[in-house]
């Protein structure tokens, strides 16, 4: 499903190069729920936004269902975060002056979704998420947890295979993080490929598997057992 | 597929950020209303000047009789030069540059009278011509002396509206019998109202005209007190005038280059020097208008700025979510575009009914009625245009050049 060979990120600020991945070798495969952790400024979000085609690599290769990312076109890129990606954020990202309706529509218009189905996947959505209530607010009629669940409903909403999350529960207190943490793993159960980044052990610990960063390179990929055996 | 779900989210967008749509499109319609007016006004005071300036006639020139100031054919200077209607008759023959002539006698306090008002006012006696020459032009139901009333001399006489209005009050004059130093004279008409600003001899709206035939007669006059000559609009007034001078030099044996053995007042000279000054006057305002519009460009221009961190991370945001480059930049120029139409539209609007509604306030005779151009106006909502298009746009494709992660993160 998502393989990478040798991916490596390096940033120019000023006059400083920096490099946040120094070559990742990474395979995660369909139907997974991996969990990301490191300390901060390993390069976590860095890989993440590249696995999510929001950035690209300076180096090396990805591949994504079969498709090398890189040989993509931006449009082929906007196409995959479209349909194949959901991205949930630490930040949530919603629009701020949109409802939580039309924040999940936004989406299904971009891939031309007819005006019938997408007022019923947004209700669907929305329902599946615990916020049949909430449509008509905006982001600032709503609760931290609220908005996540806003986003992940707007990340599923063209049914893509693969869901990312960057420490979906940094901005959550406990109980409303544990809510988040329980919808994706009923996401995963139903079949989703998942790969969350998280600062918390507990939540990690729930993961089937454990992928940790160091100074930008893999320091275990949960895979320990399985690549000595 | 791809623009109706641009229009969706286009809709969406301009019903959501209010404020911002609400600001951009006041700056286009602050400044297409003001450049409007401007216009309209500048365009209503030059046309009211030349109007008034016409009050007078067109292309026409205004002959005394003078005293001649050179020796000719051993003739001595310090003679007087007066001329009748035949020397008139004279020079509409001979003047190829002579589109219409006219002899104006004069009677000073004249005793007008109807009913129990009477008046005191100054009479011309003129040719048919008169009317034309001079724009005393008949109202509705109105009608000019005539060849018949020449030919027969017959005691009609044509009212200045001022002077209609003082004698009549509320009476139609046309039709009725007012007396003329005693005798009764028929009102054949009445003048249309129209500016003056100036003239030889007072307003011709409180003057009476009757046929130069009758007056003769009443007066027994030999001389008339000048004449109206009229070039035609594709001759100089200086040919006519030339053509005048040496005709009636040669009657009245005086060099055609003696400029006083007649007095000319060439009207056309007040009219090219008032041109020449609202064309100065328009490239003032022109002045003005572009001035407007680049304050009004900053304008929109710093609203486009003020949003830019919230629309690059909408924009990260949007692609994040799958939108193609081109379905923003689209999106953005048709918001653009949308609220330039609508704030130009409402500007020009707003400035229209000013417009409209400015006659009704009745300072026309000092600044004229204002009138709109149109492509005037739509230069201005398309200068606006393109500034607010211009000011948003190269932000916007440089938002949507980046990886969606850095317009997520760019500020
Ligand atoms: N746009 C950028 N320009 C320069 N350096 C960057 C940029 N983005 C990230 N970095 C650097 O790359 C490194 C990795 O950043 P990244 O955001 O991936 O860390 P992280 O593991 O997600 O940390 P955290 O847990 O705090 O979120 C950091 O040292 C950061 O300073
Ligand atoms: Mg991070």
């Amino acid at each position: 499903m998502i393989r990478m060979n040798q991916v490596v990120k390096s940033y120019t600020t000023g006059k400083v190069d920096f490099t946040a991945l120094k070559g990742i070798d990474l395979h995660i495969r369909k139907g997974e729920l991996a969990a990301v952790i490191g300390p901060s400024g390993s390069g976590k979000s860095t890989l993440m936004n590249i696995v999510g085609c929001l950035d690209i690599p300076s180096s090396g290769e990805y591949m994504l269902e079969g498709s090398d990312v890189g040989q993509l076109s931006s449009n082929e890129l906007a196409e995959i975060r479209n349909r194949k990606i959901g991205f949930v954020f630490q930040a949530f990202n919603l629009l701020p002056y949109a409802t939580a309706y039309e924040n999940v529509e936004v989406p299904l218009l971009f891939a031309g979704a007819k005006a019938k189905y997408r007022r019923e996947r947004v209700i669907e959505l929305l329902s599946r998420v615990g916020l049949a209530n909430k449509v008509s607010n905006r982001p600032t009629e709503m609760s931290g947890g609220e908005m996540q669940r806003v986003a992940i409903a707007r990340a599923l909403a063209n049914e893509p295979d693969v869901i990312l999350a960057d420490e979906p529960t940094g901005n959550l207190d406990s109980k409303s993080g544990g809510e988040i943490v329980k919808l994706f793993h009923e996401l995963w159960e139903s079949g989703k490929t998942i790969i969350m980044i998280t600062h918390d052990n507990n939540i990690a610990a729930t993961a089937e598997r454990v992928i940790k960063l160091k100074d930008g390179m893999i320091d275990s990929n949960g895979l320990k057992a399985r690549t000595s055996a | 597929m791809i623009p109706l779900m641009t229009i969706k989210q286009f809709f969406n967008d301009m019903r959501r950020q209010k404020l911002r749509s609400a600001l951009t499109m006041f700056g286009i319609f602050w400044g297409t209303c003001s450049i409007v007016l401007l216009f309209a006004f500048g365009q209503g005071i030059t046309e009211s000047q030349i109007k008034a300036q016409r009050g007078l006639g067109d292309n026409i020139a205004i002959i005394w009789p003078g005293v001649t100031s050179k020796e000719f054919r051993g003739l001595p200077t310090g003679r007087r030069v007066r001329f009748t209607e035949e020397d008139a008759r004279l020079i509409k023959s001979k003047a190829a540059t002579l589109k219409g002539i006219s002899p104006e006698y004069r009677g000073w306090n004249i005793n007008l009278r109807y009913k129990k008002q009477t008046t005191l006012r100054s009479v011309s006696g003129v040719w048919p011509e008169f009317s034309d020459l001079r724009n005393v032009i008949p109202d509705i139901g109105s009608r000019f002396i005539n060849k018949r009333d020449m030919d027969e001399k017959r005691r009609v006489i044509f009212l200045g509206d001022k002077l209609a209005e003082d004698l009549f009050e509320e009476a139609e004059p046309v039709g009725q019998s007012v007396l003329f130093n005693g005798t009764p004279f028929t009102v054949i008409g009445v003048m249309k109202e129209k500016k003056q600003n100036s003239s030889y001899n007072g307003r011709d709206n409180r003057n009476a005209f009757i046929p130069s035939t009758t007056f003769k007669a009443m007066f027994s006059r030999r001389f008339v007190n000048v004449m109206i000559v009229q070039a035609y609009p594709t001759a100089s007034m200086e040919d006519t005038k030339s053509e005048v001078y040496k005709i009636m030099g040669e009657r009245y044996k005086f060099d055609p280059s003696d400029k006083e053995a007649l007095s000319i007042w060439d009207t056309t000279r007040g009219i090219a020097f008032l041109k020449t000054f609202f064309m100065a006057f328009q490239y003032f305002l022109f002045g003005i208008g572009v001035a407007t519009l680049i304050t009004g460009g900053i304008g929109v221009s710093n609203i486009m700025n003020v949003v830019l961190e919230e629309r690059t991370k909408e924009i990260g945001i949007k692609m994040a979510l799958g939108a193609k480059k081109q379905m923003i930049m689209l999106q953005f120029v048709l918001e653009t575009l949308l609220i330039t139409a609508i704030g130009g539209l409402l500007g020009f609007l707003f400035a229209y009914a000013l417009i409209q509604v400015f006659p009704y306030l009745e300072l026309d005779e000092f600044i004229g009625t204002p009138r709109v151009n149109m492509v005037g106006s739509l230069m201005v909502i398309g200068v606006l245009g393109l500034v607010g298009l211009a000011s948003g746009y190269f932000p916007a494709r440089r938002a949507a050049n980046l990886q969606p992660v850095q317009a997520l993160k760019l500020f």
